[in-house]
């Protein structure tokens, strides 16, 4: 495990740390998963600098992982740390070096630098410009050279440095004989920078140095945040495998124990795992019985119960006392390694998604160039020498420069995503608003995206209150949603609990203590010895000595705008599906209580993600909305999709959209948005292309300055700006 | 008109400096988070 924990020299500190520390110096970066937080940054910080073997600790809350240097001779490994954060409240998983690698990091650094010096030069290349501008006629010839010349020199090496990614792609892209959007980008781009260095040594009147720097400007920050969309998907993948702990208790034939390394367990191999961790890979239970906690993977609140011979999955966690199992799939082979190659893939595709802008820029190039083309041979057949034709070829690029077309989308976006921020709305994806306004088939997940996603106890009030005081001193010391339930309703209604002492918790069964004597048991029927056959609804019964048994029923209630949005996205028009991992009986009732009429229940993930591939595979464009890890992949695979805020991180990150509350409203205000800022977009390329139909034709006759391009390009920049800022205002009709 | 001989200069040279101060900073990790950073400000208990 050391070894593979060690850094080499050559190896760079991870990212998040940036801790100058020694070449031989150990560096290990832990998960913490409810590091959230300003308080716990100093609390993890100095839990671990309080180990006398590590030199510094330095938590990343954005990213919710700790760095921690080791002293290079140190005998420490990650479980040590581990424990050390446990005891101060903190769950934590060893990352495997790879996973904290900061090469994503440091790409991302590399296009904000080149954007950082484009916007640098694009500013002052404006300011020169402008004084050029605004002299115009005035200005001494000397003068507007000199800016000319100032311009060249911060022109050409931005562009030079900036243009690279685009340079570079379009070179391979032409090597491999094909044609993307960067070739046009880079024809326009240096034509009008080797054409503005001629016009500036001929001291002719007109340069471009702005327009191309301006462009690449542009160009970058819808570079920067695309990486940075992809580099969050990434690390919430890892996340996901950090999920598995590194270290495994594995009982030898002999019978001693030993801790190894969760990678070298191999199947056939005896595990023993203690209450409360989780099963390190696929197992089955070779002993007894035990209760799981799957919700990771089916969604399900209530716990499994599962008898010797069950398969156990990777990633679940022992509710019972410590079991043994026998390993049966490991490391790649697992369900959970499983369900993040499946969310890869269905990402993957998703990237694929080519943006309204991008694909309204795929017909403008070829446009633009033929427009500029023509315009070049025009001047040429009517008589004029090539320098007269390719100014106003390139006074035609320039006209056309797609600033305002640029702007079209992410100024509406900026708007709508500024206006559902007011209600409680996050959009992640730059391009989740898009996707969404295209949607007509929404997929919602039962647990925690249609309910509130806990168990709660039924009808409290109608449970004799003694029951309930000694019903929550046994649950008080179980883990159990259930018991939890319990001991939650107890104090809602105000009852004091007293955990019992003495009490075992008999796995799969139930809870028993003696109290005053009497033998009081709080569990399954079967273990409460009351002969009634499981009615298919979660109930927990109480028995005390000889006393009536009490039954305590659970449900998981639904939101309560549930019904009324869901008729309200039906009348919309949308066709909407009920997806669960839950139980059929379940799954039909809530079905029933929300007016869902399709419904699928007993679900895996991979289902739920294949149901999705069917609809889109039949032309449906499909939202799907959830909450659990098991829900992961179909976020992914979704045409687009939303979760609410109480979902797990790896789930709010495959989602576009982010919700809060306890109410599912919100997805109706999403979508009314969502389908405006689509039409205000749409309404923006109009107006872009409007001022194009009316400057185009005067560029290519010749008679438009940089002056009158220059202000055709700002006014149609603003009318784009002011329509976008209207979308966050005006009143949106459906959504009452 | 000779004032803009130095006056360029110093403004293009003042803008050089906010360039390479954010290249500074974001080269020494000071983005990476940006969450953590609000809260450590607030953190006034001296450490070892």
């Amino acid at each position: 495990m050391a070894d593979a924990l060690r850094v080499s020299p050559a190896t760079p500190v991870p990212a998040p740390a940036r801790i100058s520390s020694p070449a031989s110096a150990r560096v290990m970066t832990l998960m913490v998963e409810n590091m959230n937080c300003g308080n716990c940054i100093r609390k993890v910080e100095t839990a671990l600098s309080a180990v006398p073997q590590v030199e510094s600790a330095r938590a990343n809350l954005s990213a919710r992982r700790v760095s921690v240097v080791i002293h290079p001779q140190a005998k420490v490994n990650s479980e040590d740390l581990i424990e050390r954060l446990q005891a101060v409240g903190f769950t934590s998983r060893e990352l495997p070096p790879e996973g904290a690698s900061s090469e994503p990091a440091d790409r991302d650094s590399d296009l904000v630098n080149r954007l950082a010096v484009a916007g640098f030069a694009s500013a002052n290349i404006m300011l020169l410009s402008v004084a050029v501008w605004a002299g115009h006629g005035e200005m001494p010839g000397s003068l507007q050279t000199l800016m000319h010349w100032l311009s060249a020199a911060i022109a050409v090496p931005a562009v030079a440095y900036s243009g690279v990614p685009f340079f570079s792609s379009a070179y391979g892209a032409l090597k491999n004989r094909r044609v993307n959007m960067d070739v046009p980008i880079t024809l326009g781009v240096t034509l009008a920078t080797a054409m503005s260095i001629y016009q500036t040594i001929v001291q002719s009147e007109q340069v471009y140095f702005d327009a191309a720097i301006t462009l690449l400007f542009f160009l970058l920050i819808g570079r920067v945040l695309d990486q940075r969309m992809r580099r969050e998907a990434t690390s919430a993948a890892e996340n996901l495998l950090g999920l598995v702990s590194p270290a495994t208790t594995i009982i030898h034939p002999d019978g001693v124990s030993e801790r190894i390394a969760t990678r070298e367990v191999r199947p056939g191999m005896a595990l023993l795992i203690a209450a409360g961790e989780r099963v390190p890979v696929d197992a089955r239970l070779s002993r007894g019985l035990a209760e799981m906690d799957e919700s990771l993977i089916t969604g399900e609140t209530h716990p499994r119960k599962v008898k010797t011979g069950d398969g156990l999955y990777a990633g679940t966690i022992n509710l019972s006392g410590p079991i043994e199992a026998v390993a049966t799939a490991c490391e790649d082979n697992t369900l959970l390694a499983e369900i993040t190659r499946l969310m890869h893939t269905a990402e993957q595709a998703r990237g694929k998604y080519v943006r309204l802008a991008d694909r309204a820029a795929r017909l403008y190039a070829p446009a633009v160039h033929i427009l500029g083309l023509l315009t070049f041979l025009g001047w040429l057949y009517a008589g004029y020498t090539w320098e007269p034709a390719l100014t106003a070829a390139i006074a035609v690029l320039i006209i056309t420069c797609p600033c305002a077309l640029a702007l079209a989308v992410p100024a509406v976006q900026v708007a709508a995503i500024g206006r559902l921020f007011k209600h409680g709305i996050i959009v992640k994806a730059p391009d989740g608003l898009e996707r969404l306004s295209e949607v007509d088939t929404i997929i919602l997940d039962k647990t925690g995206t249609l309910t509130l996603g806990e168990p709660q106890l039924e009808d409290p009030d109608a449970v004799d209150p003694a029951a309930l005081v000694k019903a929550a001193g046994l649950a008080a010391n179980s883990r159990h949603p259930y018991s939890r339930a319990i001991v939650r309703a107890s104090k809602e209604r105000g009852v004091t609990v007293l955990p019992v002492s003495g009490v075992d918790e008999i796995a799969g069964s139930g809870l028993r203590a003696i109290i005053g004597g009497v033998e009081v048991k709080l569990g399954s029927a079967a273990f409460c010895g009351i002969d009634r056959a499981d009615e298919g609804r979660p109930a927990l019964w109480l028995r005390s000595g000889t006393d009536a048994p009490v039954s305590f029923r659970f449900d998981d209630p639904l939101r309560t705008d549930a019904r009324e949005t869901i008729a309200k996205l039906t009348r919309l028009g949308y066709q909407i599906e009920l997806l669960s991992g839950d139980r059929s009986a379940i799954v039909e009732a809530a079905a029933k209580q929300s007016g869902i009429a399709t419904w699928q229940a007993e679900l895996k993930p991979d289902a739920k993600a294949a149901r999705i591939e069917a609809l889109k595979a039949s032309g449906r464009h499909v939202l799907m909305v959830g909450d659990g890890l098991n829900d992961a992949p179909a976020l992914a695979a979704g045409h687009a999709s939303i979760a609410p805020s109480t979902a797990t991180d790896i789930s709010q990150t495959a989602s576009d959209v982010i919700f809060q509350g306890a109410k599912l409203g919100p997805l109706v205000e999403i979508l009314a948005v969502s389908k405006a800022s689509h039409a205000a977009a749409i309404q923006n390329f109009v107006i872009a292309i409007g001022y194009n139909i009316i400057f185009v034709p005067l560029a290519m006759i010749g008679v438009v300055t940089p002056l009158i391009a220059a202000v055709a390009m700002s006014v149609s920049s603003i009318t784009v700006t002011a329509n976008a800022v209207w979308l966050g205002h005006k009143n949106l009709k459906d959504m009452s | 008109m000779t004032a803009l001989a130095w006056l360029i200069p110093v403004a293009l040279g003042l803008g050089g400096v906010g360039l390479a101060a954010f290249l500074w900073t974001l080269r020494s990790g000071q983005y990476e988070d940006l969450e953590g950073a609000a809260w450590r400000a607030l953190d006034d208990e001296p450490r070892k």
